[in-house]
């Protein structure tokens, strides 16, 4: 299989998501990358290191904002040059946008929200967990290209200390895809690592009973190293900002180790945070929902356990 | 300005989803509902009519029943439906779907077209790209504030680093977030009031799709197999009697964690 990875960048750095799908799509077959902007050649030059052995990039003014429309004109170029089979992406609100147009423009299918990608008698299977993740479906695509958003998190970037080769392309572009401009970007930056990137998430739902109580979160996660994050209803109130929500309408994370602290774990929370490595709960309600799909639940106060968790943490360093 | 919101039918919150072993599609034979996000794309229609004028056109794509479930956003303020109803649109994906729709957006010549964030049974969250680049409209997405201006918008859509504003001219296709606004519950009188507004129900053919491009003909995905979710092997469950901290201490540098 010949598979085309889009390469989704921030800054000068490529995205976790994009390389970990990289790197999938390596182990099953044939894999470029590609990176779309002014700078994109020498970002592209860095796929090599996770499996690719070809990296694309087009170096286009018109994709300089992170818009999706020029990049859907963009990748539909590159596909009708080099015939791939797959065009994959790691799901963002960029990719997902870029990914749907491209199905549009080139009538392929799209299949999305998938958590893994396998072969089967040499054709693509996607597994997605559907319906709040109580069925899992194996879907598969009835012609060329495959167009797939995996889950993000779902894989993890593998280095294998290859190279790619660079080449550069033009796109022409659509006279509607150049309509939406960006006016103006606003970073909001946490401290600590994101929660993205992190290996633990400390998170806090309406159960913390006050803003406050998330400097207790932030104590727990400074001693384990991680980040803190927050569901839907704590972020709708103003207790802590957007860019640390967790769920079906925030981020998708996937850490080693999620504490989720007076979360109930209603279904939009679980979306974005069921793929994680161990997930421990804390909640005073024996009868949470949360208790139904974590690895250790603990029914408790918060107030009290996760001050004493972080003593005993701190005492072993 | 006219104002057109896609909306879609769900399976009601209080139905117990199932997908039929079948046909592989969703059971949607059981109660339906409105699809939750989508009130707050008619909300946002609603309050742009209400500051500028215009009309709010609701255009849905589902089964026959899917009306009841349009009325509802009738009901609130939206002055008339468009339900494209087919047999042959059954078992549609995305290009299916989105193809359906960019038609009947066509017709109804809207300035504004309105998503919102995602449906709660498909849960793909990409239908309005595929719907922008068919009807070759701009697109904003994620939008968590809007403001409409003469003859362009401009949106504050969240994204994962934080916000973007974009602009760009109409008509356009808008997909907000709920963050963007908290719908109206519908008033008696709009309730009252619904029954005899306008609902259109059209088929494939009247839109000049073809049945073979519609539908699970012209579906390009497909469900091959359904299973069980990968279970999350075994549970402990503590009470706190003083001690959890360190029973939560102790799981974790088991587990290797820290």
């Amino acid at each position: 299989m010949k598979a085309l990875v889009f390469l989704e960048h921030h800054g000068d750095e490529l995205e976790k998501g994009g390389l970990g799908v990289l790197s999938k799509a390596a182990s099953l077959g044939e894999a470029a990358g590609v990176v779309l902007g002014p700078g994109a050649g020498a970002l592209a030059a860095r796929a090599g290191a996770f499996g690719a052995a070809k990296a694309y990039a087009c170096e286009d003014e018109a994709l300089s904002a992170p818009l999706p429309q020029p990049r859907v004109d963009a990748l539909a170029t590159l596909v009708e040059k080099t015939g791939t089979d797959a065009v994959l992406f790691a799901a963002s609100v960029l990719a997902a946008d870029v990914a749907a147009g491209l199905a549009a423009r080139l009538d392929a299918g799209l299949n999305w929200d998938l958590t893994d990608l396998v072969l089967s008698d040499g054709d693509l299977v996607g597994k997605r967990p559907a319906l709040g993740d109580t069925v899992l479906v194996d879907v598969g695509w009835t012609s060329s290209p495959r167009l797939a958003l995996v889950r993000a998190g779902a894989f993890d970037p593998v280095e294998s200390g290859g190279s790619a080769e660079v080449e550069e392309f033009e796109a022409s572009f659509s006279d509607f895809s150049t309509l939406a401009t960006l006016v103006e970007q606003t970073q909001e930056e946490a401290s600590g690592p994101s929660i993205e990137d992190a290996d633990i998430i400390v998170a806090g739902g309406r159960g913390l009973g006050s803003p406050e109580a998330f400097s207790l979160l932030e104590e727990l996660a400074g001693a384990l190293g991680g980040a803190v994050a927050a569901t839907r209803a704590v972020v709708d109130a103003g207790w802590y900002p957007y860019s640390t929500q967790v769920g079906q309408t925030g981020k998708t994370v996937s850490p080693k180790l999620y504490v989720a602290c007076g979360i109930s774990g209603a279904i939009q929370h679980k979306v974005g945070m069921q793929g994680s490595g161990t997930i421990v709960a804390i909640n005073k309600d024996p009868n949470a929902p949360i208790f139904d799909f974590c690895d250790l639940g603990v029914v408790g106060d918060l107030h009290q356990i996760v001050p004493k968790l972080t003593e005993l943490v701190r005492s072993r360093q | 300005m006219k104002i057109a919101v896609c909306v879609k039918q769900v399976p009601d919150a209080t139905v117990h989803k199932r997908i039929d072993p079948a046909t592989k599609r969703l059971d949607r034979s059981g109660e339906g509902a409105l699809n939750p996000t989508d009130l707050n794309a008619v909300e946002e229609a609603l309050r742009i009519k209400e500051a500028q004028g215009g009309e709010v056109v609701l255009v849905s794509l589902g089964p026959e029943k899917a009306a009841e479930s349009l009325r509802k956003a009738l009901a609130m303020g939206a002055d008339r439906a468009v339900l494209v109803t087919d047999e042959a649109a059954a078992g549609s994906d995305l290009l299916g779907t989105s193809s359906a729709l960019a038609s009947a957006l066509e017709r109804v010549e809207a300035d504004l077209v309105l998503f919102g964030q995602a449906s709660s049974d498909g849960d793909g969250a990409v239908l309005w790209a595929a719907v922008a680049d068919r009807l070759r409209r701009p697109l904003i997405s994620q939008v968590a504030s809007l403001t409409v201006d003469g003859d362009s918008v401009t949106g504050k859509r969240q994204t994962e680093h934080g916000y973007d504003l974009i602009s760009a001219p109409l008509p356009a296709v808008i997909a907000v977030s709920d963050a963007i606004n908290e719908p109206r519950y519908p008033s008696l009188k709009g309730i009252m009031g619904a029954k005899s507004k306008p609902q259109e129900t059209i088929a494939l053919a009247d839109l000049g799709v073809d049945a073979e491009h519609a539908g699970e003909a012209g579906a390009k995905t497909t469900v091959l197999d359904l299973g069980p979710p990968p279970s999350r092997g075994d549970q402990v469950r503590v009470e706190d009697d003083g001690s959890a901290a360190q029973k939560i201490l102790d799981y974790v540098l088991e587990r290797r964690l820290l």
